[in-house]
């Protein structure tokens, strides 16, 4: 049987040729998503700024009347809603902020959501309720509170984590490219303007892992390569390693976004932007362990004497296959 | 490397199928078959999220608890020093800022004074502090204030009777497995599986239900009553219904009311002339002698009905009534009623409870979120399963073998120790699945490479899963630091998906690793291949 090969053996793509205009498009890239995150900012969903956010679906209904639902909804006095579809066309959410001033309130949020739910039952008796999420200001200044702690300290402790098994200027490469990587989707999320909202920074600790799963594939290979060819290059040897590397990486990749895929697709609508977000970080992700944390290292002057050269089990092996024969 | 003596295969063998067989409870009951009742059952657990149900969180106001603490001390100093012999009289009592400060008549009875109102203090935590502080100004002036620790006693004890409060009431509703857990200081969390109508639940955790019988001051002037102004020694309160009973306040004294906490049942009822639903109250013992006492002391007078600050009606007291029992009327629908009843059965709130986050998902949701993800984890899965074979021939049937045992040990492992399976948690599984084959990938690309190198086969197959190991290690330990947080930040659903998580990184490591490397060594032994289709 003949197999699938995405990748023809021993490649030899010059990747870290280009470097420098890619480190140049992504600095941009990540001042211009950090722009756009000052200037347009996050859609911040109600776990983080407060307010409610029910599910609909108008049963008998081909389609909600979602125009008429904004003009009742509005009436209520709390402000214009966001009103969305997601899935069906007879299924729709309606997102409620807190109003000005209303985050002292510890009860206005729940307050919202039981005028708004009882106003659409009494004018539409088909509106089936699939779903309330209500936050006050409180609870959702500590859900925004932990939510970016444990953000950043998953970044600084895998950071250090590498740094333990590797050298201190793999730790910062690694710390750099997760930044890239969060950096990039935070400014996705400020240009689309899909909701922000606790899923997502599941989403964005799931993208780390495995964003920092390829970084570090890649990094070993580097150390492996730092050890034996003690002569080549810096540059000519991370080419080495992402070639050797490659065909794994797109492997791994394309495994990854077929499951992703399934769930994007198929999957259930509710988790669209956490799925979205992953996918995302997973092309981004990829790009980073290739252009952003290996010639990295190229700058921060990692050098063979970096690591104790130690005889692997393989290099035993050879040197005793070498001797014997 | 490559070799498995007989008792290791066994013992590989023992967990794996020990776990797997641990998912089949949970199999046979989403594809509803029987599973015979003989046989252990442990289930995963179906999160809010997917079987339908209410997530409250549900927070105290410690405000409140401070300012009634302030109100108690301030009746029950009256009432000591009153009843003092010889009596101590005082003036000028207030509870204005967060202490009850009162001076004494006669400045000679301080020592008599401190003396008994020492005993109105107590212990309060470790520290041997009191809940109380005890200062005299002047000579003559005496200073309660509340000390934090005696605080944070009394909102400890509210937190526990509001906790039991709120399981009692929830159970009179009759739903099934309600969890109640006291979260923090001040906070209670309710989650509620498969409700129909979380606002009726929500309306009867909101009502504090603090009924207290109040007289009526009828000395005060409409028209200052309008303006807010009450009398000395009264206090304006409201109508429940204005539009019925009219939107004109009413003053009631503040003290010599009694509190309808001492009842030994409250049933919906209706009123026999006019079918009105009414509540029905029957006081215990000492609650009744106390009615009886205020009813015959003050017949032809009325009094006021009060519920959480909101009068219900102000009656005139007929004649005194005796016999432990009372109706309460007011504007109720039957709903409301026998809402009331459900809450004045379980006692009051010894503090208002307020709804500050609510996750609630309806059924057909809940069911149609597991449905889309059962698809789109058998269509991802049998696709990723394709796209091995192709890939790896022999080496992709063992990743395939390896990723349907690993499944079953994530499904077994969850329903043994008992998480709860989440909408996230399923997205968590479907991209487990999708990154366990990375350790799979990572020694299957080695060994090709290493073959490339014209490694033998034994020897390319041993290199492909030692040097893969750092990586494989390191990358794991990572996705784990990652997991960890997630399940430390803590939303409900979030956490579910730290835990599938955790669970399949161990399973996958174990599966793609320890159980391929099994296979192929038996492989290699057997057959003896000089080639490699890889």
């Amino acid at each position: 049987m003949k197999l699938l090969k995405l990748v023809p053996d021993n490649t030899n793509i010059r990747f870290l040729r280009w470097r420098l205009p890619f480190y140049v498009i992504s600095l941009l890239l990540m001042v211009a998503s950090i722009t756009l995150v000052a200037t347009r900012g996050l859609n911040l969903g109600v776990d983080f700024v407060g307010g409610q956010m029910i599910r609909v679906t108008f049963v008998n209904s081909a389609e909600a009347p979602v125009a008429q639902l904004r003009e009742e909804v509005g009436r209520l006095g709390y402000g214009e809603p966001t009103i969305q579809q997601f899935g069906k066309p007879n299924e729709i959410s309606i997102r409620m902020h807190l109003p000005e001033g209303g985050e002292k309130d510890a009860s206005l949020a729940d307050a919202m959501s039981k005028r708004i739910v009882a106003d659409i039952k009494s004018k539409h008796p088909d509106a089936r309720l699939d779903g309330v999420d209500s936050v006050s200001g409180k609870v959702s200044g500590e859900l925004f509170k932990t939510g970016m702690q444990a953000l950043i300290a998953a970044m600084v402790a895998i950071s250090i984590y590498i740094w333990i098994r590797f050298e201190w200027q793999f730790g910062i490469g690694a710390l750099f490219a997760l930044t890239h990587d969060v950096t990039l989707t935070l400014g996705m999320f400020a240009l689309t303007q899909l909701e922000f909202d606790l899923n997502i920074v599941a989403a964005v600790l799931t993208l780390i892992g495995y964003s920092l799963n390829d970084t570090i594939v890649v990094y070993d290979r580097i150390r492996e390569n730092l050890r034996k060819y003690r002569r080549m290059p810096l540059p000519e040897l991370l080419d080495l390693s992402v070639n050797e590397t490659l065909s794994r990486t797109i492997v791994t990749s394309s495994s990854v976004l077929i499951t992703l895929l399934a769930l994007l697709l198929l999957g259930p609508n509710v988790i669209f932007g956490f799925t979205a977000a992953i996918t995302l970080g997973i092309f981004v992700g990829t790009y980073s362990s290739i252009y952003m944390s290996a010639p990295i290292l190229i700058w921060l002057k990692v050098n063979p004497s970096s690591f104790v050269p130690t005889e692997s089990a393989v290099d035993k092996q050879e040197r005793l296959a070498r001797e014997r024969g | 490397m490559l070799d498995f003596p007989r008792w290791k295969q066994a013992w590989l063998w023992f967990i794996t199928l020990a776990c797997a067989l641990a998912a089949l409870p949970s199999i046979f009951s989403v594809a509803g078959l029987p599973w015979p009742s003989a046989l252990p059952n442990p289930k995963i657990n179906l999160g809010l999220d997917l079987a339908g149900g209410s997530h409250l969180l549900l927070e105290a106001s410690t405000d409140q608890v401070r300012r009634q603490r302030l109100d108690s001390m301030e009746e029950e100093v009256r009432n000591r020093l009153r009843q003092a012999e010889p009596q101590i009289q005082i003036g000028d009592i207030s509870t204005r800022d967060g202490s009850v400060s009162f001076m004494l008549q006669d400045p000679a009875q301080i020592d008599a004074a401190r003396e008994q109102l020492q005993t109105l203090t107590q212990g309060a935590g470790m520290t041997g502090q009191r809940d109380w502080d005890l200062q005299v100004l002047d000579g003559n002036r005496i200073v309660l204030t509340p000390t934090e620790a005696g605080l944070k006693l009394a909102v400890t004890q509210a937190m526990e009777t509001a906790t039991e409060v709120v399981r009692k009431r929830i159970d009179a509703l009759g739903t099934r497995e309600p969890t109640i857990i006291r979260q923090g200081d001040d906070r209670i969390v309710v989650q509620v599986p498969g409700l129909k109508d979380p606002a009726a639940l929500k309306d009867l955790l909101g009502q504090t239900a603090k009924l207290e019988f109040k007289l009526v001051d009828t000395t005060a002037n409409p028209a200052e009553l309008a303006q807010g102004i009450a009398p000395p020694g009264a206090e304006i309160v409201y109508y429940a219904d204005p539009a019925k009973d009219g939107a004109q306040p009413i003053a009631v004294r503040r003290l010599g009311g009694i509190k309808g906490d001492q009842l030994s049942n409250a049933q919906a009822g209706n009123n026999q002339q006019n079918n009105q639903p009414v509540v029905n109250i029957t006081f215990d013992q000492q609650g009744g002698a106390k009615f009886a006492k205020l009813t015959t002391e003050n017949v032809n007078r009325p009094f006021a009905i009060i519920l959480d600050g909101k009068v219900l009606s102000a009656p005139n007291i007929n004649e005194p009534i005796i016999g432990g029992t009372a109706q309460i009327s007011g504007s109720f629908t039957a709903e409301t009623a026998n809402q009331l009843a459900i809450a004045l059965r379980s006692g009051a709130l010894p503090v208002d409870l307020k709804v500050v986050e609510e996750r609630t998902v309806g059924p057909d949701l809940g069911a149609d979120s597991i449905e889309k993800g059962m698809i789109a984890f058998g269509v991802g899965t049998l696709v990723l399963m394709a796209f091995m074979l192709f890939t790896y021939g022999r080496f992709g049937v063992y990743t395939c073998t390896a990723l349907i045992l690993n499944t079953l040990m994530i499904l077994g492992i969850m329903a043994v120790i008992g998480t709860t399976l989440t909408l996230p948690g399923i997205a968590g599984f479907v991209l487990t699945i999708g990154a366990a084959v990375d350790a799979n990938v990572l020694i299957n690309e080695r060994i090709r490479e290493e073959r490339a190198r014209g490694r033998k086969v034994v020897q390319a197959v041993e290199f492909g899963y030692s040097e893969a190991r750092s990586a494989i290690f390191d990358g794991n330990i990572t996705n784990v630091i990652a997991a960890t947080l997630m399940f430390l930040i803590g939303s409900g659903p979030v956490k579910g998906f730290a835990v599938v998580l955790m669970i399949g990184i161990a399973t996958s490591v174990f599966t793609a690793v320890t159980l391929t490397r099994m296979w192929v060594a038996g492989w290699l032994r057997r057959a003896r291949p000089t080639e490699l289709v890889l």
